[in-house]
């Protein structure tokens, strides 16, 4: 008896030991190239070429040019714009369009959501050419809306099926019991759906959000000045402060100034991210 | 599964409910195909066209001249086999981390919260940023790889070491994806089973492949038809890391550089319709070859 315990003993200290290397592994894993990019933004113009991974000494001259170019702010100001006004709209529509879709029986419920499935798996490229043209016909090129349009397409499938899953795990019959209960129509659905539903709305809005603040290939195609160009876009065509000097520091300065919100947001709300990304999976 | 207390709302006839359906769901459906069933068929109306945006009066209707020369093209099917290269290099890989990431997730009690929070940091963080990280990495002026592996390779002015690094920056960026689909996967097994293995003298790895991988095997299907699918349409980190130069240039890549690049609408347009159609083969082949036996073994189950 005891030596098994012991042995088990043993064998439990292993596996906790694997377990803990393993999440570290994952971490640093993780956090790796984000640390390289802000140890680089972080490096003065001489010592950019000197090859060691943690900055000799730091200096804030990148973060400070980046702010005094036009660009970058103006990129910054398109990005928030632009994600937002997507994430507002992807996720009205698809609020409706899941609404219906979980709590009405009307025969283009399984075409929608598998059309939805294949525009998620659609190749941007092949509207590229026709959207280019259209746009500058349109006089939507190089607009806020012309790159809210395509947003919205390709992260409305994301946004249903993510709110569809949400959606279906609600107990609609407690808005019945509300309202039994002597509450107007309004006010069971503000205080007893409202409450319900709004962490499914949260999390398809950060998805979205994250998609639309991501996104390069519509962005680099459909703008072409600071009026619409989105960090993406702006970021790889970085031009240094002289034609002899490389653009690396202010590369590395933008990128730590948009990643670093992005990870705060992800502390803050992982178990959201993560259950919504899982639940079409899951629930779907 | 479904809950009986799918309360329809019960004042409405049936006919009136299909009407709020459509209704709630038109401006979604619509959103959703004014931006890609419009380009799609503009895309494969212009490719009939010789139309280069350069010199518009010269536009003319040559029907399937485009195809004949992207199908007859060695860039084209080069960047067919470079996009082929890239999307098994990465997707494979992948998928074994990835699972070992799921296992990892699924039964750390060691800073779940964080691992959790870290593992998303790749999905999250813009692929432009990850692309020039990893660029900078391995830039032999800037980088500090050259150093640490005491080499002095140019990394990103070769094919295959180019091909590596793009690669490996791909692998890095959406394995945590992977591993999140895999991981809601594995908590589909039951633990009772593994449980009941364990005691019967199972050990862990024949508890893995004896039980979770074959239940987890729809889930897998799924990670690997979306991350091939996700894998075949690379773009932005080939673009940045080598705009598409040393013989790395991808299916995306031509399609772009021939449309904005060039301003020719009828070529671009031919090679983005054959890359929608390259796109629906690979879905098309997996429901067909997988999608059966899901199905079949649904039944048997």
């Amino acid at each position: 008896m005891t030596t098994k315990e012991g042995g088990g003993r043993r064998r439990h200290v292993l596996e906790t030991l694997f377990w803990k290397a393993g999440s570290l592994f994952v971490i640093v894993y993780a956090l790796f190239p984000v640390a390289w990019i802000a140890s680089l933004s972080l490096k003065p113009a001489a010592h950019l070429n000197d090859g060691r991974f943690f900055p000799r000494e730091v200096s804030l001259e990148h973060y400070r040019r980046i702010f005094q170019d036009v660009q970058f702010p103006a990129a910054l100001r398109n990005s928030i714009g632009i994600a937002s006004l997507s994430t507002v709209f992807s996720v009205a529509l698809a609020m409706f369009a899941a609404y219906a879709i979980v709590r009405l029986r009307f025969r283009g419920r399984r075409v929608i959501l598998g059309g939805a499935l294949s525009i998620a798996m659609f190749p941007p490229i092949a509207v590229i050419g026709p959207l280019f043209n259209l746009w500058r016909t349109v006089g939507l090129f190089d607009t806020w809306m012309g790159l809210v349009l395509p947003y919205m397409t390709f992260t409305l499938p994301l946004a249903i099926w993510t709110l569809t899953a949400y959606f279906r795990e609600i107990p609609w019959e407690l808005e019945k019991a509300a309202r039994v209960d002597g509450a107007t129509p309004f006010q069971a659905f503000r205080h007893v759906i409202v409450p319900l539903a709004a962490p499914g709305v949260f999390t398809a809005a950060i998805l979205v959000f994250i998609f639309a603040w991501n996104d390069f290939l519509f962005a680099t195609a459909l703008t072409s000045t600071n009026a619409a160009r989105t960090v993406p876009a702006a970021v790889a065509f970085f031009t240094g402060s002289s034609r002899f000097e490389l653009p690396t520091g202010s590369i590395s300065a933008a990128s730590v100034v948009v990643t670093l919100p992005l990870v705060v947001v992800i502390l803050l709300f992982q178990r959201r991210i993560i259950s919504g990304l899982t639940a079409g999976a899951v629930k779907g | 599964m479904k809950r009986s207390s799918q309360s329809r709302p019960r004042r409405l006839g049936r006919s009136a409910e299909e009407r709020l359906g459509w209704l709630l769901s038109a401006p979604a459906v619509l959103a959703m195909l004014v931006v890609t069933a419009y380009p799609v068929m503009n895309a494969v109306w212009l490719s009939l066209f010789r139309y280069d945006l350069r010199f518009p009066d010269r536009r003319a209707f040559v029907g399937l001249r485009n195809y004949a020369s992207v199908l007859t093209s060695g860039i084209w099917w080069e960047s067919v086999l470079n996009t082929l290269i890239i999307t098994v290099g990465s997707v494979s890989v992948e998928l074994v981390l990835g699972m070992g990431l799921a296992l990892l997730m699924h039964r750390a009690v060691f800073a779940r919260r964080t691992v959790r929070a870290s593992v998303l940091v790749p999905y999250g963080i813009i692929t432009v940023v990850a692309a020039l990280a990893w660029k900078f990495a391995f830039d032999p002026v800037t980088g500090f790889v050259n150093p640490l592996l005491r080499v002095d390779q140019a990394w990103l002015s070769q094919r295959w070491s180019a091909f590596a690094v793009i690669i490996l920056t791909e692998i890095w960026k959406t394995t945590p994806f992977m591993a999140l689909l895999l991981l809601a996967g594995l908590t589909l097994v039951p633990r009772d089973l593994l449980d009941a293995a364990r005691v019967d003298g199972a050990s862990t790895p024949q508890r893995f492949l004896r039980i979770t991988l074959p239940l987890m095997k729809p889930a897998v299907l799924v990670a690997l038809l979306f991350r091939t699918l996700d894998a075949f349409r690379i773009f932005d980190t080939v673009f940045i890391q080598t705009r598409g130069a040393q013989g790395t240039e991808t299916v995306s890549v031509v399609g772009y550089n021939a449309l904005i690049t060039r301003l020719n609408l009828g070529l671009g347009s031919a090679v983005s319709v054959l890359i929608f159609l390259c796109v629906l083969g690979i879905a098309v082949l997996y429901v067909m070859g997988f999608g059966a036996r899901l199905a079949r073994e649904g039944e048997e189950a």
